[in-house]
């Protein structure tokens, strides 16, 4: 693939590989093949720093205390936030919620939102290429309020039909959320033009960013959404913490979803008041290290340059499409025109299973099943997918290891 | 078919032939062969109810009661798990369900395969013994209160 030039001048792989720790070591006696990086990704050392270094100089429960460390604890937490609101274009740093993670987000808005606004009759619209998380809170909802869910259909190649997503939309429609990039094909969604069209029969839109905001540039003012969710451990960051972003206005007229310390202003038996944003969705002790250490993991991507590891992660996509069409029997699961860098397929007669089995004992590590997406496994008619997916530390070499690996499984269960 | 070892033998016989193997490729190969060997399960036991679902492959696992002795057959859509249902089937199958109950199946351990598919959810060997246990003790309070099936 001579054509191809994985790295970049200004993108040295090997110096970033050097950050993230556990690419050093070995799996069944081989060097680790990290491709499942759409289900979490590595943390650089940076990140497993910031967590040690608070846990060791300055744990505090954050925001009343009056001592050093609790200013410490909660000066670094709310620098966190500025952070998240510069790196997804947020006007406002009282928009940014933590919170577990996607999921969490959007089922906030379901909760809270979703109670206040939908009505028996109402239409929430989501996309045949959802995850489990942004389909079932919606029906959840949906069962308790008698409304109604619309799915989105997609086409062979796994993109949205536009036509038909126009066609639902109707005065009924009270909320579209759609999956910014589905995390079972790659397909990159055109939310810009969903958002604009929701907007234009007065539906809110929601956006599940969990696998776009690693690899594209957000800005949720431009695409002007309602709501945007993301989880930080796809994002270099820890585990159990995300974000919910949602417009000051909205936010400030929905309920409260839980209750509890923090997120109140005065409690008495009779009546409880509640506290501004952000910190009104944000009851009990917050995931305050993993928060914190979630900025690190912000400023990593942005030092390294989201642009360059972009396309360093799409020339990956691209060698790794052509490698895998060479192999007999293998067929892509998701040929969107615009995709990132994740690559779902299916080999014929060999169960997904069989193949991530045989590729870990290699020391590849894949994701294979149905991407908790069932339902868009049933539209392409089949039990689940192998799924490789890349990060800015991957190289060419790794997907020259997986093609090997690929072809021995096969042989092996041929 | 009757089986006239005890489960600790067949499982020593299990133990035997693994340790001949000098790399997880030839394991692994083993294990394929035993799936590609197993008949597949006609289709009237591929319902619901025998199915061991999990997250990635479905097991389905059918058992009979004859003579005092459960008999198990078996089925996946992954071959790996089908040869590993089908060890599985073949140590367990024809005993008493008091003999498949005390069964405490060390050769998992020793043949290195509980680490690696006791991790996938509700599909791995753990779920699968356990289902299969299921059965024997099912049949084995049939037995006691001396009803047939």
């Amino acid at each position: 693939m001579a054509e191809l030039t994985i790295i970049s001048p200004a993108f040295d792989v090997n110096e970033i590989r050097k950050c993230f720790p556990v690419l050093e070591r070995e799996v069944k006696n081989q060097l680790l093949v990290y491709l499942d990086n759409a289900a979490t990704s590595q943390k650089p050392q940076s990140v497993i720093d910031a967590l040690s270094h608070y846990y060791s100089n300055y744990n505090a429960n954050i925001h009343r205390g009056i001592h050093t460390l609790a200013e410490e604890a909660t000066a670094a937490y709310e620098a966190t936030r500025v952070t998240v609101k510069d790196f997804i274009g947020a006007p406002s740093s009282d928009e940014i919620i933590f919170t577990r993670g996607t999921t969490e987000g959007i089922n906030l808005v379901a909760y809270t939102w979703g109670r206040q606004n939908i009505n028996a009759g109402d239409e929430i619209i989501i996309s045949a290429m959802e995850h489990h998380s942004n389909i079932v809170p919606w029906q959840i909802l949906c069962e308790e309020k008698k409304a109604v869910l619309k799915v989105i259909p997609v086409n062979d190649e796994g993109e949205l039909l536009m036509d038909e997503y126009r066609k639902l939309l109707s005065p009924k429609t009270k909320l579209v959320s759609v999956v910014h990039v589905s995390n079972a094909l790659g397909t990159i969604n055109p939310v810009k033009e969903i958002i604009d069209a929701a907007h234009n029969i007065g539906a809110l839109v929601l956006i599940d960013g969990a696998q776009s905001t690693v690899h594209l540039d957000i800005d949720v003012q431009k695409l002007n959404c309602d709501f945007f969710a993301f989880s930080g451990h796809k994002v270099y960051g820890p585990t159990g913490v995300g974000v919910l972003y949602g417009k000051k206005k909205i936010l400030e007229s929905m309920p409260v979803f839980m209750g509890g310390g923090e997120m109140i202003k005065e409690v008495t038996f009779e009546k409880t008041t509640y506290n501004s944003l952000p910190y009104k969705y944000e009851a009990g002790t917050p995931n305050i290290a993993d928060t914190i250490a979630l900025k690190v993991a912000l400023d990593f991507m942005t030092e390294t340059g989201k642009e360059m590891a972009a396309s360093h992660e799409n020339d990956l996509l691209k060698y790794a499409t052509q490698q895998l069409e060479t192999i007999p029997g293998l067929r892509i699961i998701g040929k969107a025109k615009e995709k990132v860098s994740l690559v779902s397929f299916v080999i014929d007669k060999i169960h997904p299973q069989d193949i991530g089995v045989l590729l870990d004992n290699q020391g590849i590590a894949v994701r294979t099943g149905h991407h908790c997406t069932q339902p868009l496994m049933k539209r392409f008619g089949i039990p689940g997918t192998v799924r490789a997916s890349f990060a800015m530390y991957n190289t060419k070499e790794e997907v020259d290891r997986l093609i090997v690996g690929l072809q021995k499984a096969i042989k092996m269960l041929a | 078919m009757n089986n006239n070892q005890t489960i600790e033998d067949t499982e020593a016989g299990i133990i035997e032939s693994f340790s001949w193997f000098e790399n997880w490729e030839e394991k692994y190969e083993y294990i394929i062969e035993l799936g590609k060997k197993l008949p597949a399960l006609e289709e009237e036991y591929k319902k619901d109810e025998n199915i061991i679902k999990g997250c990635q492959s479905t097991v389905w696992l059918a058992s009979e009661y004859k003579n005092g002795k459960v008999f198990y057959k078996a089925d996946s859509d992954a071959l790996i798990v089908k040869g590993l249902v089908s060890m599985l089937i073949s140590v367990l199958s024809g005993h008493t369900p008091d003999e498949i109950l005390d069964a405490k199946l060390g050769f998992i351990k020793e043949i290195g395969m509980m680490a690696h598919l006791a991790q996938t959810r509700s599909n791995g060997l753990v779920a699968m013994v356990k289902q299969i246990k299921n059965y024997a003790l099912a049949y084995k309070s049939i037995s006691v209160v001396g009803k047939t099936i």
